[in-house]
């Protein structure tokens, strides 16, 4: 008779807490950067210099410079103003009120909520970015109007989301309970079904920050979006497309800084999916 | 006093849906509860029980009858003016850990009733902490999750978040039937206690679908049958002498 082989099996660790800091703290200093710009440029970066325009990386300049001489460094880091800031601006509200959309439907119920779900149907028939940019295009060009444009393509996705969770939370057992203890509809839905709802919200949110960094720099890109000589990411890249075989840097340099902090923000926002799902974690 | 503490009469519940006939759920159901009784509600499942009791605490609207509540009608009462209702009338629920939101904390959940009618935060503290002690709860159970305790710890939380603001009728709705036995005997024990303590004043109205337990604890059953009283009189006396066929059979299943 042969011997009964022990097999060890490996658990994996978990690195999802290790992986949520690591990423919390990258995605916070980009946010800071941002926040701080103004005083982390080495040069001013709307300062023409047109000897020395169109010069490749160099020691003095790290990115080059683009057609006016400006440094190519000092317009990316201030155009994380614009970018990051405005995309965090454009998620939360969004989040917001695509959340008071849908929990407010879910929880009236009946026409209302039929009401709301149809115009939300209206606005997901349309091809998302497509829309945004007829949106735009009607409004005229600016930030402002960009974030708008998204907005409005974006926030039913928010209430469907809050809408089902809410339908499943309003028939909770804890919910009648709180009821007979006197509570008002206005703290049931604060204090009960928000924080019960919050979570795949959250994720969602955090998702779709990437998402919305690249399509803002898209429509910027478009010229629907931030106007120059505002330095913002997508706009620069439009601007500099004439000079991508003579300059290329002057194209790349924002190019690289959309690609990485949407690959910060989408690997947070995947982490923090991870770390809400209890199923992906044990207890 | 010599008005019920709870008259129900001809009350009525029609589900209607699209494309299906309507269906009765409660029908013309009448009784009363008297101040201080305690009044078991037997029936199979499916017998309309729970629609009965959730139409009684206004959680769901009834397509006819009356509910009066200490001479007070409350049929169709809305709003604030139901939730003043709610201080006289509160219910424990068939599934314990379900009737407590996952986020607050038990203490929270006690209290809520409490707070909601203008009681401070360090009053509502102290008589968490005494409600719990009655109901036998250590105090540190306050600042626990639903989910970190067990189902008989988190039904004498759900008895005592019942009795915080002293109502004059408690509904319990099933409330030991997913519990294990010892346990179902420990509620039950807590409730006669709680009975006793406060004399004639709380009124019960229990729903169960054990006929033992509804002779052990009540003194009168009503026993409902696809939506309507079948029969309602002394518990001994339905027991030994049953008129209709269905309590008839009901008592020789379990003897």
């Amino acid at each position: 008779m042969r011997e009964p082989t022990v097999r060890t099996q490996k658990i994996k660790k978990d690195t999802t807490r290790t992986r949520l800091i690591f990423f919390g703290i990258l995605a916070l200093i980009l946010i800071i950067c941002s926040v701080f710009c103004e005083y982390l440029t080495p040069y001013d970066p709307y300062l023409q210099d047109l000897k020395n325009a169109k010069a490749p990386p160099s020691l003095s300049h790290l990115f080059g410079t683009d057609r006016y001489g400006r440094d190519m460094l000092s317009r990316v880091i201030v155009g994380s103003k614009a970018s990051i800031f405005s995309t965090l601006l454009l998620v939360g509200l969004v989040t917001v009120l695509g959340t008071m959309a849908g929990v407010f439907g879910g929880w009236h119920g009946k026409r209302i909520d039929t009401v709301l779900m149809r115009i939300s149907d209206m606005f997901l028939a349309f091809p998302g970015l497509v829309f945004a940019m007829a949106v735009a295009g009607v409004l005229g060009g600016g930030l402002q109007n960009a974030i708008i444009a998204l907005m409005a393509i974006s926030w039913p996705k928010y209430a469907r989301i809050a809408r089902s969770e809410t339908l499943v939370q309003k028939e909770a057992p804890y919910l009648k309970a709180a009821r007979l203890s006197g509570s008002g509809t206005l703290k049931i839905v604060f204090k009960h079904i928000l924080p019960n709802i919050i979570g795949p919200i959250l994720v969602t949110s955090m998702l779709d920050i990437g998402t919305m960094m690249m399509e803002l720099a898209g429509l910027s890109f478009l010229g629907l979006g931030a106007k120059p000589p505002t330095a913002e990411w997508g706009s620069r890249m439009s601007d500099a497309r004439s000079l991508l075989s003579s300059a290329p840097w002057v194209t790349l340099s924002p190019g690289v800084a959309i690609f990485i902090s949407v690959m910060i923000f989408n690997l947070l926002g995947d982490t923090i999916r991870d770390y809400a799902d209890p199923k992906s974690r044990g207890r | 006093m010599d008005q019920p503490a709870l008259k129900v009469s001809h009350l009525t519940k029609v589900f209607t849906r699209k494309g299906q006939p309507d269906f009765t759920a409660v029908d013309h159901v009448s009784f009363s509860i008297q101040a201080g009784e305690c009044a078991g509600l037997i029936g199979e499942s499916g017998s309309g029980k729970t629609t009965v009791v959730n139409m009684i605490t206004r959680l769901l609207d009834p397509t006819g009858g009356s509910i009066v509540l200490n001479g007070e009608d409350i049929t169709r009462m809305r709003g604030k003016e139901l939730r003043k209702v709610y201080a006289r009338m509160q219910m424990v629920f068939q599934t314990p850990a379900e009737s407590f939101d996952p986020r607050c904390t038990l203490g929270d959940g006690i209290g809520e009733s409490l707070r909601n009618n203008g009681r401070s935060r360090r009053e509502t503290r102290d008589e968490v902490a005494r409600l719990m002690e009655v109901c036998g709860l250590s105090a540190d159970f306050a600042s626990r999750y639903p989910h970190q305790v067990s189902g008989g710890e988190c039904q004498r939380a759900a008895i005592a978040r019942a009795l915080a603001i002293k109502p004059r009728l408690l509904i319990c709705d099933e409330a030991t039937s997913s519990l294990d036995v010892t346990i179902q005997k420990e509620i039950i024990a807590l409730l006669n206690k709680l009975r006793r303590e406060k004399d004639s004043d709380l009124s019960i109205l229990f729903i169960c679908h054990d006929i033992a337990l509804v002779q052990q604890f009540c003194n009168r059953v009503l026993v409902l049958y696809k939506g309507k009283i079948v029969e309602q009189g002394e518990v001994d006396a339905v027991i030994r002498n049953p008129q209709d066929p269905y309590t008839r059979r009901l008592i020789d299943s379990i003897l």
